[in-house]
């Protein structure tokens, strides 16, 4: 039930993938010989499979190494392409690192990087941007979709009020697209982070939907060598990688409405069941404006490493600082306001193509059994229990 | 996640999980840590105050794997010791016990603060009753 970390690729994926490691080996970029028309063939028909997903034109995809590698060329290359222009860049706190780092480096260089905060809700004011834009404004990058609470941006009226002001307009849609209608003309977008191995299909593998008509959106590349991609990502394509993500972009297409509606019912009836078997559950972000295959909730007075322990054989994920490898807890929880100590309880649930409702009666009552059995060793469940408010408490926190 | 066997034993059966009356005053009772941190230790211990010997001890613990398994550990040690000896636990006994990886010495360390706060709360309280007994002896001597 972790699907926002990764997918499994689709055997209908796979299948498609492999004679291009065999007989159909070649160099897309060789011009010379079957071989390489073959596999430039295959791109390209790839890249109209990816950009119907969004609404794009073919000549608008730029094939990556996966989605980091999309958020630093568009973030990166708009950067340096506009310096001219301006020096300043808006995004949210609740950005992916692949954002929050790369905006940071650029910090460093002397960008300045208005970073806006959010609501309980997990959503940005559009307010709040427009405050923030200045004549030195250059871009805006907001993400479609958050990767740990589901939250949906606002994005069509942030491109609208993008495109009002001239400034470019990147978004991180990696959790979304595939999963939910996403056009780039309707929503205004000027570039997109995608990846493949979000969407069923193989690692490795991403794009950036660089906009090519109002605006034309230029990028300096950060890859440099041999031209490859119009020139903004160079390096020897990724072949088989690239015929899996066209393949998963069209059943992504296909499929999309049906996986979604089934996948809603199925996060609800997940949800409606923790609820009745367990009080003091909290849900991190909007349920309104959220993919319909995730759900993020704390569990209160259960610390989340612990709870991960007891379903060790369900794969979720926690906001836990015990889980992270920098020992902090989520710092999208805590942009939301709900208090470190419910970011320490939280765990998020994704659910895709092959989750099943016996999946999910199955976690659910595994989790209900764990969290009870926690619970009752928890010194902040008794305390709660007792009538203390916990959070006027005094701890002893020294050294911790 | 790599946990030892004994973490996770400690994990699957704690031993000792429960609570004894804060107000007796041969009950110590230690509460550290904080819920924002990610960890709470309670641990009590009951002295028996002839003898000086924990008759019995309990823990309550939020936190991780690491944190139940610390106090869980403790309580099993603290059983049958003295008060002095109890006082002698070092984060670095359970660390090695347990086969705590580094980033899980602070729970240790949760663990012997634990059991310290819980000898001082022992302490202050017997200080207190003998105190108080003192007082009500003296108008009648």
């Amino acid at each position: 039930m972790d699907y926002h970390a990764t997918t499994p690729v689709d055997p209908r994926v796979v299948e498609a993938m492999l004679p291009y490691f065999t007989t159909r080996f070649g160099n897309a970029a060789s011009r010379n010989h079957p071989f390489g028309w073959e596999a430039e063939e295959a791109v390209e028909k790839a890249r109209k499979q990816v950009a119907d997903l969004i609404g794009a034109n073919p000549k608008e995809i730029v094939i990556t190494s996966g989605a980091t590698e999309s958020d630093n060329l568009a973030i990166k290359g708009v950067a340096e392409m506009y310096r001219e222009k301006g020096n300043h860049i808006i995004t949210a706190v609740t950005e992916h690192k692949a954002i929050i780092d790369t905006c940071k480096r650029l910090e460093k260089d002397g960008y300045r990087v208005t970073y806006l905060a959010v609501r309980k809700d997990g959503r940005i004011s559009l307010d709040e941007l427009k405050a923030a834009i200045s004549d030195q404004t250059i871009l805006i990058t907001i993400m479609a979709a958050n990767n740990e609470i589901g939250v949906i941006q606002p994005i069509a009226e942030i491109g609208a009020i993008a495109k009002e002001k001239g400034i470019l307009f990147h978004t991180d849609a990696v959790q979304m697209v595939g999963k939910l209608p996403f056009n780039v003309n309707d929503l205004k977008v000027d570039m997109a982070s995608i990846s493949a191995h979000k969407m069923y299909g193989p690692k490795g593998v991403g794009a950036l939907y660089v906009r090519r008509r109002n605006p034309r959106v230029l990028l300096s590349p950060i890859i440099d060598g041999g031209g490859h991609e119009r020139g903004m990502r160079s390096g020897t394509l990724n072949v088989p990688g690239i015929v899996g993500f066209g393949k998963a972009a069209e059943i992504c297409r296909q499929d999309m409405a049906t996986e979604s509606e089934r996948l809603r019912k199925l996060r609800d009836y997940l949800n409606e069941k923790l609820h009745n078997q367990l009080d003091e559950l909290y849900i991190n972000g909007s349920m309104e404006h959220r993919l319909p295959h995730n759900l993020n909730i704390s569990f209160a007075y259960v610390e989340g490493e612990s709870l991960l322990m007891g379903i060790n054989d369900v794969a979720v994920s926690s906001g836990s600082a015990c889980t992270s490898a920098s020992l902090e807890p989520s710092y999208v929880l805590k942009a939301l306001g709900a208090g470190d100590d419910l970011a320490h309880s939280s765990i998020r649930f994704g659910l895709g193509r092959w989750s099943t409702k016996e999946e999910v009666d199955y976690v659910a009552d595994k989790l209900t059994a764990v969290v009870t059995k926690l619970r009752d060793m928890s010194p902040l469940y008794e305390l709660a229990r007792e009538g203390v408010d916990l959070s006027t408490m005094v701890w002893q926190t020294e050294g911790h | 996640m790599a946990y030892s066997t004994k973490v996770i034993d400690h994990y699957e059966n704690p031993r000792n999980v429960g609570s004894m009356p804060k107000d007796d005053p041969n009950v110590g009772t230690g509460l550290v840590g904080a819920p924002e941190c990610g960890d709470v230790m309670k641990l009590q211990v009951k002295v028996n105050p002839e003898t000086g010997v924990i008759d019995d001890a309990k823990f309550k613990t939020f936190g991780c794997g690491s944190a139940i398994a610390s106090s869980s550990l403790a309580t099993e040690w603290l059983k049958g010791r003295t008060v002095d000896q109890a006082m002698a636990i070092k984060n670095t006994d359970i660390v090695a016990e347990l086969s705590l990886p580094p980033v899980k010495i602070h729970c240790s360390v949760l663990a012997e603060d634990a059991i310290k706060a819980a000898i001082a709360d022992y302490k202050k309280k017997q200080s207190a009753t003998s105190a108080s007994a003192a007082k009500e002896v003296q108008p009648t001597a």
